[in-house]
C-alpha cells in the first residue's frame, strides 16, 4: 500500500504536443540558442504507404527536437511508425515532406554522425569481434594499430575485450547487442539510434544492458534517439519520453523523467511513471487492437477489446 | 582408419582385376594395356620431362582463363544482382547460355581466334565465367538488407559497400559458383587440348592415341584426376571449410 502511496505523490511533467515550429528561415535561426544548434531538429514529417486498402498515413507533421547529450525515447504501439521515423533520421527512409537537420546541416541520405542500432545486431559474420568494431573506423580510413586501439577501448567499455578475436557465432544474443553499442560508438558519432535494440533479449540480459547503457550514456554523453515499444524500458533509460498516436503518427504527449541515474528496472518511480504512461498509451493500444480484431470479427476479440484493462495494476514494461 | 584400409583394399583389387584382365590377352595391349606399362609410363614421363611440360602449359591456360572468368563473373554477377535493368535482361541471357554446353564455342573460337592458345583459353573462360556469375548474383541478392543498412549508417558507400560488405557476405555463393566453375573449365581445357595442338596434357593424350600407346593416354588420365582431386581437397574444400567455420554454419 506504501508503494502505490509513493507512486501518487510522484510529479510529473507533461509537456502536451504541438511545437508552434514555422519552416521558414528565420524560424530555423531562431532555434540556434546562443549559437549551439539543438543535436537534431525533426521538422514537419509525413510519411505514408500505398497500401491494398488504400494510403496509410504513417507520420504526420511530426516536429522534434532533440538538444545535445538528451536521451530520448520514442514510445508507441507496434505500426504507430516509430521505426518509420527513426529510419527517416538515420536517413534509411525518405519522408514524403518535411525536414531533419542534425546541428547546422540537413540531412539528405545515411552517415556515420547518425549510427544507428538495430534490433537484431547486425554484426558481420565474416569478420571476427574486434574487427567488426574496427568496421567504420576502417571506412574512415583510420590506419590498422591506431584503429585496433580504439576498438578495444570500446569493446573494454562494454567489459568484452576478451572475446576480441571470437567469431561472431560464439557470441549469446547479449552480447552480439552489446559489441554493436561498442561498433557504433568507436564511430564517435554524433548522436545514436537505438531501434528497439534489446526486444529480443531475455528479460535477465535486457535487465543488464540497461543498466550497461546507462554507464555508458553517463561515461559519454551522446545524444541518444531510442525507439522502443516498452514503457518499462523508456522510463528506465530515458530523460524524455515521446509518446506517438497511431494512424496517423502524431507526437501525442512528451513525458519528463526526472530520475537519478542509473535506474532500475524494478524501482518503485520507475514503475510510477511506466503506469502513467500506460494510461496515456491505453487508448493508443485499444485502437491498434480494435483495428486488428475487426479483422474477423470475432465475439471473443470484441469482448477482449472493450474490456478495460486496470490501469494501476498494468504497470507491465511491455504492451 | 577403417575407411583407408577399404579404399586401399579397393584400389588393389581394381588393379589385380585389371592385371588379371590383361593376362588373359582377350585384346591386344594397344586397347588394354596393363597397369605396370602404364605405371612405367607414368615415371617415365614424369622423368623425361614431358609431363612436366604438359601439366605446366595446361595450368598456364587454366591459370588465364580461368582467373579472367572470376573477375568478369563477379563482375557480371555484381551487376545483375544489384541492378534492376541487368537482372532483367543480362540475367535471363545468361542464365540460357548455361544451358550450352562449352565445347560447342570451339567452332566461334576457332573462327575468332585461331587454331591456338588463346582459343583455349577462351573455352576455360566461357566454361567458369557463366557458373561464378550466377553463383554471384544469387549470393548478392541472399545478403541480409540489415547488414547493408548497418552498413550505410556507418558511412559505407559506393565501391565500399561492395567491397566491404556485399562481396564478403555473398562469399559462400561465390566460392560454391567457383568451384563449379573450375570443373566446368578443367573440362573445357581438356577437350580444347584434344583438339588443338598445343603441348598440354589433353595434347599428350592425342600424341599417346596417334602412337597406339595406349599406357600414355591413361597414364595422362590419371594426371588429370590428380590434378582435379588436388585442386578440390587443397583449395575449394579448405577455404569451404574455414567459410563454414567462421559464419558458424559447421561446429569447428
Amino acid at each position: 500500500m506504501s508503494e502505490s502511496a509513493g507512486i501518487e505523490n510522484l510529479t510529473y511533467k507533461v509537456i502536451d504536443h504541438g511545437y508552434p515550429v514555422k519552416a521558414d528561415n528565420e524560424q530555423q535561426k531562431s532555434h540556434n540558442v546562443n549559437g549551439v544548434w539543438p543535436k537534431l531538429r525533426v521538422q514537419h514529417i509525413s510519411k505514408s504507404f500505398q497500401s491494398k486498402n488504400g494510403r496509410v498515413y504513417v507520420l504526420e507533421d511530426i516536429n522534434l527536437e532533440i538538444q545535445q547529450g538528451e536521451f530520448v525515447c520514442i514510445v508507441g504501439p507496434s505500426g504507430c511508425g516509430k521505426t518509420t521515423l527513426l529510419n527517416i533520421v538515420a536517413g534509411l527512409e525518405k519522408a514524403d515532406s518535411g525536414e531533419v537537420w542534425a546541428d547546422d546541416h540537413k540531412i539528405n541520405g545515411a552517415g556515420s554522425d547518425r549510427v544507428v542500432i538495430f534490433q537484431e545486431a547486425a554484426l558481420f559474420p565474416w569478420l571476427n569481434v574486434v574487427k567488426n568494431v574496427e568496421f567504420g573506423l576502417k571506412l574512415k580510413g583510420i590506419n590498422g594499430k591506431e584503429r585496433r586501439n580504439i576498438a578495444i577501448e570500446y569493446l573494454k567499455m562494454v567489459h568484452l575485450s576478451k572475446f576480441q578475436h571470437a567469431q561472431v557465432h560464439e557470441l549469446s544474443g547479449g552480447m552480439k547487442q552489446r559489441v554493436a553499442i561498442a561498433r557504433a560508438l568507436a564511430m564517435n558519432p554524433e548522436m545514436l539510434l537505438m531501434d528497439e535494440p534489446f526486444s529480443a533479449l531475455d528479460a535477465q540480459t535486457r535487465w543488464i544492458l540497461h543498466y550497461e547503457l546507462q554507464n555508458i550514456w553517463l561515461k559519454t554523453r551522446k545524444t541518444i534517439l531510442f525507439v522502443t515499444h516498452n514503457i518499462r524500458e523508456a522510463v528506465c533509460l530515458a530523460d524524455r519520453i515521446i509518446i506517438l498516436a497511431t494512424s496517423p503518427g502524431k507526437i501525442k504527449k512528451e513525458f519528463l523523467v526526472e530520475l537519478p541515474r542509473p535506474r532500475d528496472d524494478n524501482d518503485v518511480n520507475v514503475a510510477g511513471y511506466s503506469t502513467m504512461i500506460m494510461k496515456e498509451l491505453k487508448a493508443e493500444i485499444n485502437k491498434v487492437m480494435k483495428c486488428e480484431m475487426d479483422a474477423d470479427s470475432c465475439v471473443e476479440c470484441d469482448i477482449k477489446c472493450t474490456t478495460e484493462v486496470p490501469a494501476k495494476t498494468d504497470i507491465g514494461g511491455g504492451i | 582408419m577403417q575407411s583407408i584400409l577399404k579404399r586401399t583394399m579397393f584400389y588393389i583389387l581394381f588393379i589385380g582385376i585389371w592385371e588379371g584382365l590383361f593376362r588373359l590377352c582377350i585384346w591386344p595391349e594397344y586397347v588394354l594395356p596393363s597397369p605396370v606399362s602404364v605405371f612405367k609410363t607414368l615415371i617415365h614421363g614424369f622423368q623425361n620431362h614431358t609431363f612436366l611440360i604438359g601439366i605446366a602449359s595446361s595450368m598456364k591456360r587454366i591459370a588465364i582463363g580461368y582467373g579472367i572468368s572470376i573477375v568478369v563473373g563477379i563482375l557480371l554477377g555484381l551487376l545483375i544482382g544489384r541492378v534492376r535493368i541487368f537482372e532483367e535482361t543480362l540475367g535471363s541471357f545468361i542464365t540460357g547460355l548455361q544451358t550450352l554446353p562449352t565445347i560447342c564455342w570451339l567452332p566461334l573460337a576457332l573462327l575468332w581466334f585461331g587454331l591456338n592458345d588463346r582459343a583455349i583459353i577462351f573455352l576455360v573462360f566461357m566454361g567458369a565465367v557463366l557458373s561464378i556469375t550466377i553463383a554471384t548474383d544469387a549470393g548478392v541478392k541472399s545478403v541480409p538488407s540489415l547488414y547493408i543498412r548497418a552498413a550505410k549508417t556507418m558511412g559505407a558507400k559506393g565501391w565500399k559497400l561492395y567491397l566491404e560488405v556485399i562481396i564478403p557476405a555473398a562469399l559462400p555463393h561465390i566460392i560454391t559458383g567457383m568451384k563449379q566453375g573450375w570443373s566446368f573449365a578443367w573440362r573445357s581445357l581438356m577437350a580444347g587440348e584434344l583438339l588443338i595442338v598445343c603441348l598440354g596434357l589433353g595434347h599428350l593424350m592425342m600424341i599417346g592415341r596417334e602412337l597406339n600407346d595406349m599406357s600414355q593416354v591413361i597414364a595422362v588420365m590419371i594426371v588429370i584426376i590428380i590434378i582435379g582431386i588436388l585442386v578440390d581437397r587443397l583449395f575449394f574444400v579448405k577455404v569451404e571449410q574455414r567459410i563454414r567455420e567462421r559464419w558458424g554454419l559447421v561446429k569447428g
